[in-house]
């Protein structure tokens, strides 16, 4: 038995209200910062938070009650619009969790075009990501616009690939929808060699600027312990310390032959949340490139899996894969029929929203703000 | 020195400032609608329905088999078969749709329906400025709405095309082959028949 | 990651607990174990500490609703025919009550293993619908059985804080159950076919043709 204690549920302490005026504000549904429809009641002492209540289903579409009634190929464009921006990852972590349940095989230049197009979609995402942190700071638009124009050159090649920029519908179960058409692996090739250059620039930008530095640094801290009680997933876990990255603990698909490293955390703050998120860009321009090195030539669908009336044998299964965000997990239930019987996403969005309210305790109004931000939520996964 | 980190980044945010007035890269906005980006060839945005020749009702390749129409997850696809048979690219009889919606506004673009259509008879245009001032029937695409020739098709989706038309052509060619040798069986048949109508009647 | 051998571990150290593994017909093989709501609480505990375990993530918590059905099943019975004992095939009809479900996925961020899937079961869907809540051993488990509440309607005993989570306060069903007849708010159904048309004809013709 180890000595470990669990850390206890922090409620936040009733303060004696004879004393100072609290304010309650509801920050959301609709505002600039909160990604989403997102509201948070935040009761505060002055500028300090003293306790905070998240308030969800604002975006809430009950997506797995549709994927009980559509066929298990009518869900994959619906998986496009859980993390509506990181479209390709839901798509295989849908993909890989039927193909567990069914017990289906990929060919190789399938796992190829899924690393490849998988890894771009974490690239677009956190590029995304610390441009909106900077924009949640204050920045009025410029790092963010440069970020984005390194995402729509992406964008562009998933449009040349699968039809369109974001709703991508590219994998099927057994492999991917259509091979790549001509000169998109020279674009793709091209694109990534240009990507340590934006890197770089983006760091020379903000890595050392003090404002950044004072208002993320030491704050939101998150602790190891809490951290992985609370099934924290993602960047958020391993900015914490804690080595846990699905694509190196599963080693689905073929991530055993690429080497990368995972960039761990020491403090667990916003900083490190957002310098995680940049070192991981660099480590994913090491994967594209040793991919789009070794693809093979071969079938991109296993020949035997068919399209209409695909109907898995009964039983259960769970698969999960290392979205941008953290773990995506996908529960299906199968009971033989042509529609799944109980379907389920493990939303890496909203576990992540768990320690909310520990983090952002004692710091000011401002902060809460910037710590939503790095926890990197998209409400389409929060609420389905 | 404290501030060198944001005079770091003042300088990068002037290189690109400037840099914008000489290269194209720092400089990526486009004055739509006078400029377009380029059009990609595997875009999509909504189905049409494919016609070969001039005539979109004879034309038509949609024969009413419903398909596209069950696998449709938003379920956006209405289609009411014909009661009367039409010959399609081959001469073979087939159904026609009579009815065929396509409500854009619940159509989420995915390309379900093409994927599943045995028959290449819808595809995904490509045109994306559609709007209308009519909320609810405005955006609900009738037949002759959805109807576009395969010379259109081969416009917008080039490779796509040539390979939908090089397949027809083989099919076309096999059914052609087939009739060949099924009417030159049968013109065989008539010469044995005949020569021993005589060969019997010279006999008789 | 054999499941055999954790029940055998867990029914050593737990006193008293009942376990039962429920296996997986798919090729996954993930397993499951059917835990009893009395000890489940401690069962969970032991496998978040145990040495050789250290299930300290936990993953997914989900709710499943099994309805109430009817099986048929064909039986040999004695009958008389004609004044002749024969056997004679008959169908058997039993009713399998409903009952709702919350399963877990457990992984190892200490060993790095997994995945063990954990079951609970309630005794039926109306009134014995409370199981116990796991959030104290895993914080994880906190937003995600507020989610079962309020689609599955499970009452999680212990639970500090279960209100309705995607769903707002005030609403009064649980929608993921089978038998939850979503509101017929038509307003405008272009393409209607099959279910969903007769359920359009229905509401306009109770509204007056709207």
């Amino acid at each position: 038995m180890s000595t470990t204690t669990y850390p206890t549920i922090t409620l936040s302490p009733k303060p004696d209200e004879s004393e100072v005026q609290l304010l309650e504000v509801s920050m959301g549904p609709q505002h600039p910062s909160t990604h989403g429809v997102f509201r948070m009641d935040v009761t505060m002492e002055g500028e300090s938070v003293v306790k905070l209540k998240p308030v969800f289903g604002y975006l809430h579409r009950n997506h797995e009650k549709i994927a009980e009634q559509e066929t298990y190929l009518g869900s994959m464009p619906y998986t496009d619009r859980l993390d509506y921006l990181c479209s390709l990852t839901n798509n295989w972590g849908y993909a890989l969790a039927v193909e567990k349940l069914a017990g289906i095989a990929v060919p190789e230049r399938a796992e190829y075009l899924r690393v490849i197009v998988g890894e771009m979609t974490r690239l677009q995402n956190h590029a995304l990501l610390v441009g909106f942190l900077m924009q949640d700071m204050g920045s009025s638009g410029t790092p963010l616009m440069y970020a984005f124009r390194e995402r729509e050159k992406l964008l562009d090649l998933f449009e040349a690939l699968t039809g369109a920029r974001m709703m991508c519908n590219y994998m099927r179960f057994g492999g991917c929808r259509v091979d790549l058409p001509a000169g998109w692996l020279d674009q793709a090739k091209k694109v990534i060699a240009g990507f340590p250059k934006f890197l770089d620039e983006y760091e020379a930008l903000l890595a050392g600027n003090e404002i950044l530095m004072a208002r993320t640094q030491g704050v939101g801290v998150l602790s190891k312990e809490l951290a992985v009680s609370a099934g924290i997933t993602g960047p958020m876990l391993r900015a914490s310390g804690v080595n846990y990255d699905i694509r190196k603990v599963d080693k689905y698909s073929i991530y055993d032959r690429f080497s990368f490293r995972v960039p761990l955390g020491d403090h667990g703050d916003v900083y490190d949340r957002y310098m995680i998120r940049l070192l991981e860009m660099r480590e994913t321009v090491k994967i594209l490139q040793q991919a789009m090195e070794q693809i093979p030539e071969g079938p991109i669908m296993d020949p035997k899996t068919k399209v209409r009336n695909f109907r898995p044998k009964a039983g259960e299964a769970y698969g999960r894969i290392e979205s941008p965000k953290g773990e995506l997990g996908f529960y299906l239930v199968s009971d033989g029929s042509p529609v799944p019987y109980r379907y389920r996403v493990r939303p890496p969005s909203l576990v992540n929203l768990t320690v909310l309210e520990e983090m952002c305790l004692g710091h000011n109004v401002a902060d809460v703000v910037v710590i939503l931000g790095s926890v990197d939520i998209v409400l389409g996964e929060v609420d389905r | 020195m404290l501030g060198e980190g944001i005079l770091k980044g003042l300088a990068v945010t002037a290189r690109n400032f400037f840099g914008s007035y000489v290269s194209k890269q720092r400089l990526t906005t486009l004055q739509y609608p006078e400029e377009r980006s380029p059009q990609i060839e595997a875009a999509r945005s909504f189905p049409f329905l494919v016609f070969d020749g001039t005539d979109a009702e004879q034309g038509l390749r949609c024969v009413s088999c419903h398909i596209c129409e069950k696998e449709c997850p938003p379920k956006c696809i209405l289609i009411k078969k014909s009661t009367d048979k039409k010959p399609d690219a081959v001469g073979k009889m087939q159904f026609y749709p009579a009815v065929f919606d396509i409500d854009i506004s619940v159509c989420m673009s995915c390309q379900i329906c093409v994927e599943v259509c045995p028959f290449d008879a819808i595809k995904m245009d490509v045109v994306y400025d559609l709007s209308t001032h009519d909320r609810f029937g405005g955006l609900l695409l009738d037949k002759q709405q959805l109807a576009k020739s395969n010379e259109y098709y081969r416009q917008i989706h080039p490779t796509e095309a040539a390979t939908v038309d090089a397949a027809r052509a083989v099919e076309r060619a096999k059914v052609a082959a087939k009739a060949k040798a099924a009417a030159e069986a049968a013109a065989a048949r008539a010469v044995a028949a005949a020569a021993a109508s005589t060969a019997g009647g010279e006999t008789k | 990651m054999n499941l055999e051998t954790i029940k055998a571990e867990i029914e050593a150290n737990v006193p008293g607990c009942r376990l039962q593994l429920v296996t997986n017909a798919s090729p996954c093989a993930q397993h499951s174990l059917l835990l009893d709501a009395e000890h489940a609480v401690s069962v969970a505990t032991y496998l978040r500490d145990a040495a050789g375990l250290r299930f300290d993530f936990c993953s997914n918590v989900t709710g499943i609703d099994w309805p109430q059905r009817e099986v048929s099943e064909k039986v040999k019975v004695k009958k008389l025919v004609d004044g002749v004992e024969t056997e004679v095939d008959e169908v058997k009809k039993t009713i399998v009550p409903g009952y709702l479900e919350a399963v877990y996925h457990l992984f190892s961020m200490e060993l790095k293993h997994g995945p063990v899937t954990l079951r609970m079961c309630t005794q039926d869907r109306e009134t014995q619908v409370h199981l116990p809540s796991l959030m104290y051993v895993w914080r994880s488990a906190d937003l995600q059985e507020r989610e079962i509440w309020d689609l599955y309607g499970i009452i999680f005993d212990g639970h500090h804080d279960l209100r309705r989570l995607l769903m707002w306060e005030g609403f009064v069903d649980h929608p993921m159950r089978r038998d939850y007849v979503d509101p017929d708010d038509f307003e405008y159904e272009p393409t209607a076919h099959d279910d969903v048309l007769r359920r359009a004809q229905l509401h306009a013709a109770e509204t007056g043709g709207q």
